[in-house]
């Protein structure tokens, strides 16, 4: 079992401005139980990936509805992978295609959720997701 | 979507609330209007406080402009979208730019990666704004410009264009939407901290009020306050409250009321909730025209009128079963003229997926079409004036925004309030009870949480902006650099920073710098190294 609280940084990369949902969902994870650090607007995937290493995060999530999906999750997932966390869980959403969504899960993208999506489905989909992958430090 | 167990398909509806969480009766009657001060259902369209209208003959006079918001990839690409909906009937120009370009910053930019040309079109110089507007007379068709925080310099990229046409700045019509206050609030494209940005939308006022004299100087904007989660009254509130503002500096900085006034133009949203709506664009124009004859002193009649372009509301779209997106839009639509407005877009059925295809920007434009022309509700002005709900809520909207007036009011104003992040958090917690409404299915959102199709296939075009659309646009934005007189570029943006460390208007001095082509980035580099840079706190 996690005894630790599941600690959850979110960002919007770019130049996206539309916060409704990273806010809802900053949220809805925090009265879920889990610790969120919420970045705000016009991050950098380095700065992104560097706050999720300073927190120990467990998961990072990205909001982009700016169409500059493909960019930035791709920047994200390998900033990950070179500084050690790609263990970690990259997940997000925004307005993102289906297509775009299939391409981003091969390369290790985790569930992308968009307009219309409960955000328990988010809590619940998070909650699973780190209790299959147990990690050294937690625990 | 949720899960199976927690699906239902309801027979009754939950609450009897509307989209902004406000209980409504069973009927209204008489009495609830009775001791209406203001006795609306007596007054006139086109009188004085203006609830029933603008125009007295409204629609019969003029039709609302159709007005399509557009712009993707490439200036070509856009106008090639924008010469697709004229020759289908549309009767105004809306562009939409893309992100960097909304920041200020070139397609080049670092911070540009990924972005360019995604949700608008790119546009980093002159040259951009020629082909933009190419074959398309600028004095015959309004054009709008969606465009905030570098609106000054985007705008006189335009006017040089114009100049290049040969049209003068005199026959230019259109808007800019050029309001900085509800980017703080709601949309987050700022550059600099309010202050600069509110002398830049002044000196703006004062020069196209002597030389660009049909331009609407600012589009003051409760639609991004709306999508960012905001109820109507709220929506009502907070813009008109940054109307007030802008009023404020331009008197402040010694414009008289009625020389900028009758410019200003204002920009709502048109949600689901269809009274409720139609009710809030009511109290709209009555609040304004309220305010600027008794409160500023405005003498001119023109000053007194909310002039508003509508939007149906984009966050009412779901991804599921997009197709019913079209009826959606629809009714929203109907409540934007049942409403009085001047201009109407209508959203197209795949945008929670992507930018609109062409077919589905066709049947958007077609909906219009269909309100003006078949189904009569253009015939008659202020169609709903008398009914008992709609002037009950007309009045308790009015009196809601009234009461957000005098918290702002007492905070120190809205600068104030926004700095404070007031209006910022009353939004997000509008949204999240919106939200858990939706979660607990105490209102309805049909394919996500009630009535969902499982076997959903997605049947309708999506749009993609290609890749290439970035690394033509850096490399057209180099070779301007390249092709240019840099020396006259170099002393017209030392002019206009000197400028901007005094206090003289600033837009001549970004004209000079639009003809000479510096680009977009270097204009907004030389603000920033006398204003600074705005950043907000991160809070949820």
């Amino acid at each position: 079992m996690n005894v630790h609280p599941i600690k959850v940084v979110i960002g919007k990369p770019g130049l996206d401005g539309h916060d409704r949902g990273a806010k809802i969902v900053a949220r809805s994870l925090v009265e879920a139980g889990m610790e969120v650090v919420y970045l705000g607007l016009r991050q950098t995937p380095e700065s992104i990936v560097s706050a999720a290493l300073e927190e120990d995060a467990d998961v990072i999530g990205l909001s982009v509805l700016s169409g500059a999906h493909m960019t930035h999750f791709k920047r994200v997932r390998a900033l990950m992978v070179d500084k050690g966390i790609g263990d970690r869980l990259l997940t997000g959403g925004g307005i993102i295609p289906t297509k775009d969504q299939e391409t981003l899960d091969s390369l290790g993208v985790g569930r992308l959720f968009g307009p219309g999506d409960d955000p328990q489905e988010i809590v619940d989909y998070i909650r699973e997701w780190v209790s299959n992958h147990p990690s050294e430090e937690l625990d | 979507m949720k899960n199976q167990s927690e699906v239902s398909n309801p027979v009754q509806i939950p609450e009897f609330t509307t989209v902004s969480g406000r209980p409504v009766n069973q009927v209204y009657l008489h009495s609830d209007v009775l001791d209406d001060g203001s006795k609306t259902t007596q007054d006139l369209p086109g009188e004085y406080p203006f609830t029933r209208g603008i125009h007295p003959t409204m629609y019969r006079g003029k039709l609302w402009t159709m007005r399509q918001f557009a712009g993707m990839g490439t200036a070509e690409q856009t106008n090639e979208r924008f010469r697709f909906l004229l020759d289908r009937g549309q009767t105004g120009l809306s562009t939409a730019f893309d992100n960097p370009t909304l920041y200020g910053w070139d397609s080049d930019h670092p911070h540009s990666e990924g972005e360019v040309g995604k949700t608008g079109v790119a546009v980093d110089s002159l040259a951009d704004m020629e082909r933009l507007f190419d074959s398309i007379p600028l004095d015959q068709v309004s054009t709008s410009m969606t465009i905030n925080a570098p609106a000054a310099w985007i705008f006189t990229m335009f006017l040089a264009n114009a100049e290049k046409q040969g049209v003068p700045f005199s026959k230019l019509r259109g808007t800019l939407q050029n309001d900085i206050l509800k980017e703080y609030i709601a949309q987050k494209e700022w550059i600099f901290p309010p202050t600069p940005h509110l002398r830049i939308i002044t000196d703006l006022f004062a020069f196209c009020a002597e030389h660009v004299p049909q331009w609407n100087t600012i589009s003051i904007s409760g639609y991004h306050i709306r999508e960012a989660g905001a109820t109507a009254a709220q929506e009502l509130a907070f813009t008109l409250m940054d109307g007030f503002t802008y009023v404020d500096h331009a008197i402040a900085a010694g414009m008289a009321v009625d020389e900028f006034a009758p410019r200003l133009s204002f920009f709502f949203n048109s949600h689901l909730d269809f009274f409720e709506e139609i009710a809030k664009l009511r109290a709209a124009r009555r609040i304004w025209a309220r305010h600027m004859r008794e409160r500023y002193g405005a003498k001119n009649p023109k000053s007194w009128l909310c002039r508003f372009h509508v939007q149906t509301a984009g966050c009412s779209l779901t991804a599921q079963q997009p197709e019913v997106n079209i009826v959606r839009t629809a009714l929203e639509a109907l409540a934007g003229v049942l409403g009085g407005c001047q201009s109407l877009h209508t959203n197209s059925m795949d945008e929670a997926l992507a930018l609109p295809s062409d077919k589905a920007v066709e049947i958007a434009l077609r909906t219009q079409q269909v309100i003006a022309f078949e189904s009569g509700a253009a015939n008659v002005a202020d169609p709903l004036g008398g009914s008992y709900f709609v002037e009950k809520l007309t009045r308790d909207i009015e009196a809601e925004a009234e009461a957000y007036f005098v918290q702002i009011v007492a905070m120190g104003g809205m600068v104030t309030a926004i700095e404070r992040g007031f209006p910022q958090q009353e939004i997000t917690r509008s949204a999240y009870e919106y939200q858990r409404a939706i979660s607990e299915n105490r209102r309805i959102a049909i394919g996500v949480n009630a009535f969902v199709n499982r076997d959903e296939e997605l049947v309708i075009p999506i749009l993609e902006i290609d890749d290439s659309v970035e690394c033509n646009q850096i490399s057209q934005v180099r070779s301007v650099r390249e092709g240019r007189d840099n020396l006259a570029v170099r002393e017209r943006l030392l002019a206009l920073e000197a400028a901007a460390r005094t206090k003289s208007n600033l837009i001549p001095y970004l004209l000079e710098c639009s003809r000479a082509y510096a680009t977009e980035g270097e204009i907004t580099l030389a603000l920033i190294r006398v204003f600074g840079e705005f950043r907000e706190q991160s809070i949820f």
